[in-house]
């Protein structure tokens, strides 16, 4: 009961933030309403028991991914009322291809039923008596090993060309040059002149006393021209 | 109606799933959302995935998903990326004049 109305709250919340993502007129607040909808997404992944991933799409989706969203659309400086001229144009079009796209997921909805031997076709039964975690941690790290590896790998080049997409070297800024540094021979190494004697051994100069400022001009009063 | 089932959840996929399409068509010409529409319609993949795996009891469904959202990170990753060094080169996010990637 409880959890049946919290399942409808949460399923209206979702589709609401969802239909908010697609038509706010500023992004920023479509990356809000998204980080709002994969809340309420985790919450509908709690209802149906995967503890797990619902803690993950809040660390990953929101604590990253949306993040990320939100760095970007902040960061390009976008005239966004330019970008949405042809909203109105395209919303008829993109209606009704979505109003059939929705009638043929609703006829598949209705029409589908399991296989008689489906139960028995499981590739990993949930074990009793184990936690969610402990039961996904057991099957990724035993019988998905290669697509953990593989997994982690995606997500190694995706760092790797997101660094080299966005790296640019501009000119004219000073880095440390550190090979340079560690090759450097004492020739330029640093002496230890004595105390008050040591400007006048390197040549250096001290700035010449302030000059006395001079004299503000009086300013005479020569009768304007009319 | 108060006992939630599989049809529950595969409506609400369902929906997000029709959203995120018309997200893509209606924001034409801003990637950015575009890419959110995207993340969308994973998440409803993503929602499928675990209602089916709560109702036949198959862990297998929930590692899916999981492998779904670690791509799904990479993706917006690297489109933002393209989105920024493109924004750097053109000084707009249009898609409708993205023609520079013709082979």
């Amino acid at each position: 009961m409880i959890a049946a109305l919290a399942f409808y709250v949460f399923a209206f919340i979702l589709i609401a933030s969802a239909v908010m993502v697609v038509t706010a007129r500023n992004p920023v607040h479509s990356v809000l309403w998204l980080i709002l909808a994969f809340f309420n997404a985790a919450a509908l992944f709690l209802i149906a028991g995967a503890e797990f991933l619902a803690m993950i799409l809040v660390i990953v989706y929101v604590g990253a991914v949306a993040v990320l969203f939100l760095f970007v659309v902040m960061m390009l400086d976008v005239d966004f009322a330019q970008l949405r001229e042809g909203f109105q144009r395209y919303a008829p079009l993109g209606a009704v291809i979505g109003g059939i796209l929705f009638l043929e997921l609703v006829l598949v909805l209705g029409a589908w039923r399991f296989a008689s031997d489906a139960a028995d076709l499981r590739l990993a039964p949930v074990p009793a008596g184990v936690t969610n975690t402990e039961a996904l941690g057991r099957i990724l790290y035993t019988d998905h090993i290669y697509l953990f590896q593989l997994s982690g790998l995606i997500l190694l080049v995706a760092m790797i060309g997101a660094i080299v997409l966005t790296l640019r070297d501009r000119p004219g800024t000073k880095r440390q040059n550190v090979a340079e540094q560690i090759a450097r021979s004492s020739a330029v190494a640093m002496t230890r002149p004595e105390p008050r004697a040591g400007i006048r051994r390197e040549d250096i100069l001290r700035p010449l006393p302030p000059t006395e400022p001079a004299a503000p001009q009086r300013i005479e009063q020569h009768g304007g021209h009319h | 109606m108060l006992t939630i089932g599989l049809a529950h959840y595969l409506i609400v996929g369902a929906i997000l799933f029709v959203l995120g399409v018309f997200g893509i068509f209606m924001n034409r010409k801003n990637v950015i959302v575009i890419l959110m529409s995207v993340e969308l319609i994973l998440l409803s993949v993503n929602l499928n995935l675990v209602a089916f795996s709560a109702r036949l009891g198959d862990l297998a469904g929930q590692v899916f998903a999981m492998f779904i959202l670690t791509v799904a990170a990479a993706e917006a990753a690297i489109g933002l990326a393209i989105v920024v060094i493109y924004f750097r080169n053109r000084g707009s996010i249009e898609v409708e004049d993205v023609s520079a990637l013709k082979g």
